[in-house]
């Protein structure tokens, strides 16, 4: 089996990866460079299956679409990193699917945008639609935060940090819960315990063990499927009134959470992958 | 063995290297990405990206 590794910067989580898959008898692993592919439409690299490992989210979309286009199956599909990638998408969806998420609103002017946190009721958290790694996020407390916020987004940054994602912000003791989906198993959970309210490990959360309850694992299963299902990592908040989904990652860094768990996260990946395409 | 771009100083690069792979300078702690393999050849890793992330 030839498998596709679509890629641009190799992370550890992509040479765990790839050291996983050259254990395996009978892989071949295609380095996909996303920095050197160009597209044609007709024809594609010679692999049974794409994994998508890139950095960048537009490329990863538009890469997953084309290699669909001519019939290459992709992991995880293009139709799931299109939701995964934008906040506005995964809301959606998983409201469709009747997944609990914190009370959110969209709007696309300041004066709309300021109507809906203020009916949201302080404090909110505005995101970009697509970003990552708690990068860009806003904490607003008070009107007058959220009016300089809103202007400062509409004239300072690119039209896409006009189209307002706002969340109520919701209080979580410090953690939140990362959990692992791979196909229809959650295979694992870690808290992401911080003393900012941003948790994201990337911004220096620390990691631990979290047991996989049956409520956790049903509602990451939930989340995961609402978007497509795959191999997805969701971020999940505990409230009084039980789990809410915050957002899902449709290209998981897990370098923390091997040791963490004690799951063996790329191993079951691998599975998946070579297993999804038998 | 290959040479850190920012500080000059000497980076040992494991038997699996790979091209584009992020390693980190033990001298100056810069991120690095590896060009190419065989010769080593390293550069300064690229700033992060808008649509970078998960």
């Amino acid at each position: 089996m030839r498998v596709g590794f679509l890629h641009s910067l190799v992370r550890p989580e992509e040479k765990l990866l790839m050291r996983e898959f050259g254990r395996r008898e009978g892989v071949e692993v295609v380095m996909l460079d996303d920095r050197k592919l160009v597209f044609d439409l007709r024809k594609g690299p010679e692999v049974d299956v794409v994994l998508e490992r890139c950095i960048n989210h537009s490329r990863a979309m538009h890469a997953l679409r084309l290699f669909q286009g001519i019939g290459i199956p992709c992991i995880n599909r293009y139709e799931v990193a299109q939701r995964c990638g934008d906040k506005i998408l995964t809301a959606a969806a998983l409201a469709e699917h009747g997944v609990r998420q914190p009370p959110l609103r969209v709007a696309f002017t300041e004066g709309s945008a300021l109507e809906a946190i203020e009916e949201l009721g302080y404090p909110v958290v505005l995101k970009p639609a697509v970003g990552s790694w708690g990068r860009l996020l806003s904490k607003v407390n008070d009107r007058e935060a959220a009016e300089t916020v809103l202007e400062h987004k509409t004239i300072l940054g690119s039209y896409h940090h006009s189209i307002f994602f706002i969340q109520k912000y919701v209080e979580k003791e410090g953690r939140d819960i990362r959990s692992f989906v791979v196909g229809d198993e959650c295979i694992a959970a870690i808290y992401r315990t911080s003393a900012h309210w941003i948790t994201n490990t990337a911004r220096g959360a620390e990691a631990s063990g979290c047991p996989v309850s049956a409520e956790l694992a049903d509602v990451s299963l939930r989340a995961a499927r609402a978007v497509g299902g795959g191999i997805l990592a969701v971020d999940l908040f505990e409230t009084d009134e039980g789990l809410l989904v915050n957002e899902i990652n449709y290209t998981m860094e897990f370098r923390n959470s091997i040791d963490t768990t004690g799951v063996d996260i790329p191993g079951k990946m691998v599975d998946y992958v070579l297993e999804a395409t038998r | 063995m290959a040479e850190c771009p920012v500080c000059g100083g000497e980076v040992e690069l494991a038997d699996d290297t790979v091209e584009g792979e992020l390693i980190e300078c033990p001298e100056c702690g810069s991120e690095l990405e590896v060009l190419e393999v065989d010769p080593p050849r390293l550069g300064e890793a690229p700033e992060v990206e808008e649509d970078w992330g998960e």
